[in-house]
């Protein structure tokens, strides 16, 4: 699994700025399908964990900032507060960027463990400002934090296979 | 890859460390929450972006709207036979009651003439369809179609056929924000409809239940009790339903009954409300009052147990 991973990461195309930013635009919408009942509570980060899978593998191209920005666009949607997701979203960017290196040596299964432990900060952020605002925490919210790093593998993969070449330009 | 690889090698490439840009942000952030929890002068800002992502937001209920064309196109004729019968019969019973309705507000006009209290103002009603549900676990808030450009303004009630559903919490050029009345710690001023008790009832957080709070142990709500709005805020316009009592505790341990409602509008069956338009606006509150009303509102999160 390690060898067939770092294998494709020789290959790996360089991500264009363009690709990123139709990444972030797709996790987006994602975010803002007419999710109720228990799919909002088991709804996924989708922003937060492509936002983390950019940090950790390209670092240099998206960061804190971008984290950042995109959580003001994510608050206004969401109607939160200006700057709860901007927070957890600096934070989370931090924290993958802090652990980009280290991140890359582990398998998917050992970089999940890695990836919840961030989200869980992240979503913790989000809950303590809710808590000082508001004077309240419910607690299911933080299962979002657990379906969104099962889905880490999944989209690890995906990414992946997107920016992998093609090994004959004329096959479809 | 390797062009990346090079690029590490080079010193104080980066800009500021991970580490001051954690630092800046994050404080950026906390300015923000701060100004924006505080003094809400960020709402134009707000405004901006929101038409920047409006498309965006239109696209994402675009399943939603096309699975419900579907659904409407290829339904049956013998269901929307059917569908058509029941309304018309439900639409005959209404009309007769409407008659009867119309009979006792005229009456009730008279009486008040005669009482000389003022006349209860008529309200007109705007439809709005849902574009979205909640977005957030913490919040009961959805998302209607109608905005500024067609007249809303912060502070209306919406309904639906059935009841209150809530408020509309904020406008933006093409949508509004509607806080549902189950909205944690929403409140909405009541009376029973048997016994004409006027009581708040508040929402838990919970979409289909509400509690009436605060109501010494021995008092008059019965469950199935009906409570309708009051009226006194100037929000609600009077006699709305809102809620049905289905619980009640009385334990004399605590100084209060602990009453359970369900709202009676129902936000998950259907996808078009009415915004409440044109409620008479109340004259404004004496300064001293408002003035502790507020400080009362501050004190309030520090002690959110419940009674």
């Amino acid at each position: 699994m390690r060898d067939q991973m770092t294998m494709d990461r020789e290959f790996l195309l360089p991500a264009s700025r363009r690709f990123i930013m139709a990444s972030f635009v797709v996790a987006v919408l994602l975010e803002w399908l007419p999710w109720h009942g228990m799919a909002l509570v088991l709804r996924p980060d989708f922003v937060g964990l492509l936002l983390l899978y950019w940090c950790t593998h390209k670092p240099h191209r998206v960061g804190i900032g971008i984290g950042w920005l995109l959580g003001i666009f994510v608050d206004v949607a969401d109607a939160s507060l200006f700057g709860q997701h901007a927070l957890a979203y600096t934070v989370l960017a931090f924290g993958g960027l802090s652990l980009n290196r280290r991140v890359q040596m582990f398998s998917l299964k050992e970089q999940s463990a890695h990836v919840f432990v961030l989200l869980l900060a992240s979503y913790g952020v989000y809950a303590l400002v809710h808590w000082q605002v508001r004077g309240y925490v419910e607690w299911s919210y933080f299962l979002g934090s657990l379906t969104s790093a099962l889905l880490w593998a999944p989209l690890t993969l995906l990414i992946q296979t997107l920016r992998r070449p093609r090994r004959n330009p004329n096959e479809l | 890859m390797a062009l990346e690889d090079t690029r590490t090698l080079r010193f104080f490439n980066r800009g500021p460390s991970a580490v001051a840009r954690l630092v800046f942000f994050s404080v950026l952030s906390l300015l923000l929450l701060f100004v924006d929890a505080r003094y809400r002068y960020l709402e134009s800002t707000r405004q901006v972006i929101s038409i920047i992502i409006y498309p965006f937001q239109r696209l994402t209920a675009l399943p939603g709207e096309m699975w419900d064309g579907a659904n409407a196109f290829l339904s049956l004729q013998s269901h929307l036979v059917a569908e058509n019968e029941q309304l018309r019969l439900r639409h005959d019973a209404d009309s007769a009651q409407l008659k009867q309705m119309e009979t006792v507000l005229n009456e009730n006009a008279q009486l008040r003439t005669l009482l000389e209290i003022k006349q209860r103002a008529e309200y007109s009603v705007q439809a709005a369809q849902i574009v979205y549900l909640e977005r957030d676990i913490f919040k009961r808030k959805l998302f209607v179609d109608a905005g500024e450009q067609n007249g809303v303004q912060a502070g209306r009630a919406v309904v639906d056929n059935s009841g209150v559903v809530g408020q509309v919490t904020r406008t933006y050029p093409w949508l509004s924000e509607v806080t549902l009345v189950t909205d944690k710690d929403n409140v909405v001023p009541v009376q029973v409809v048997r016994s004409g008790l006027r009581a708040a009832v508040f929402g838990s957080g919970n979409i289909n239940e509400l509690e009436l709070r605060y109501q010494p142990v021995d008092v008059d709500i019965q469950i199935g009790d009906e409570l309708v709005t009051s009226g006194m805020d100037g929000t609600y316009p009077p006699a709305l339903p809102v809620a049905r009592v289905v619980r009640v505790e009385r334990d004399p341990a605590y100084p209060f009954a602990r009453i359970t409602c369900v709202p009676l509008a129902g936000v998950d069956r259907h996808r078009t409300l009415l915004i409440v338009s044109g409620v008479p606006a109340l004259p404004p509150r004496p300064v001293a009052e408002a003035v502790q009303d507020n400080a009362e509102r501050r004190k309030n999160p520090l002690r959110r147990g419940k009674p």
